[in-house]
């Protein structure tokens, strides 16, 4: 039996080849995925107070803006 | 960082298109195209007219996302549904799924040829390079990647118009709506699952029809 195992295997390797799919959809292997937008956009228009590629910074800096919409901040 | 959402406050928003105006000023979107738009009900009914600002809500499980044939939605790691232009075949399936008509169609060409999808970004751009002419062409500006939050949300006059960090505008709608003196049946699980009527007040036993004293 034992030497007969090497030719078993590879006669179920390639009996077993056509249940593979490859992803034949329009759009495999697209790539989508945006930048990560901490890592600042290619223009001069970035806020000053805060460096492009300091992830820490960038959610601290929506953060704060985000918390300039809440006027009760501001009036009490 | 939790996800990006936009609220709008109803009982703040008075219709004055700042939101509108200042996305398109932002992306310059063409004619005919409106990716914000100022929606009224009871209009012209004194003290029922209630206003809100309707743009992409960027769903977490987003039928626009489910229903296009050529999958060209991706979600980002803020929570901000986006498209690829490049991939978009402009079917028209997700303007139907959509529940807030987020997508938009601009006509161009004689016989009013269907162009690709454009929606709210969220003011994050495409797939593109951040900041770069051929995203603001396709896209508009991307305001996240210069560190700043949605233009109609930050030039909202009222504040009506909330965007940002889905904890932070949360917290600031919850501090509003516990100032005028409301709670559950505004915010939270009353307004999800609605109360039982009279939940504070619960008839006697012998009251309730049908019911053995």
């Amino acid at each position: 039996m034992r030497p007969l195992l090497p030719f078993v295997c590879v006669a179920a390797l390639l009996a077993l080849s056509a249940c593979g799919e490859r992803d034949q959809a329009m759009t495999a292997g697209r790539h989508k995925s945006a930048d990560e937008p901490w890592r600042g956009a290619q223009n001069g228009f970035a806020v000053k107070t805060w460096t492009p590629s300091d992830k820490v910074g960038w959610e601290t800096q929506l953060r704060q803006r985000a918390q300039a919409q809440n006027e009760y901040n501001k009036t009490n | 960082m939790a996800r990006m959402k936009f609220i709008c406050d109803a009982e703040r928003c008075i219709e004055c298109n700042g939101c509108v105006t200042a996305c398109k000023n932002e992306h310059e979107v063409p004619w005919g195209v409106n990716r914000r738009r100022v929606v009224t009900v009871n209009d012209g009914v004194i003290g029922q007219e209630k206003s809100i600002s309707v743009a992409c809500m960027h769903c977490s499980d987003a039928p626009c996302m489910a229903v296009c044939p050529v999958d060209c939605f991706y979600r980002t790691d803020e929570g901000v549904v986006l498209h690829d232009k490049d991939i978009c075949i402009g079917c028209g399936y997700c303007s139907y799924a959509c529940p807030f008509g987020a997508p938009q169609f601009p006509s161009n060409g004689t016989f009013g040829l269907r162009g690709k999808m454009d929606k709210c970004t969220f003011c994050a751009g495409g797939p593109e390079a951040d900041g770069s002419k051929a995203e603001f062409e396709k896209y508009g500006r991307n305001r996240l990647a210069e560190g700043k939050l949605p233009a109609c949300a930050e030039m909202c006059s009222t504040k009506a118009l909330l965007g940002g960090d889905g904890d932070v505008v949360a917290d600031i709608f919850r501090n509003r709506v516990l100032r005028r003196g409301k709670g559950s049946e505004v915010w939270g699980w009353g307004t999800a699952y609605g109360k039982p009527p009279n939940a504070e007040t619960a008839p006697p036993a012998a009251a309730v029809p049908g019911k053995k004293s």
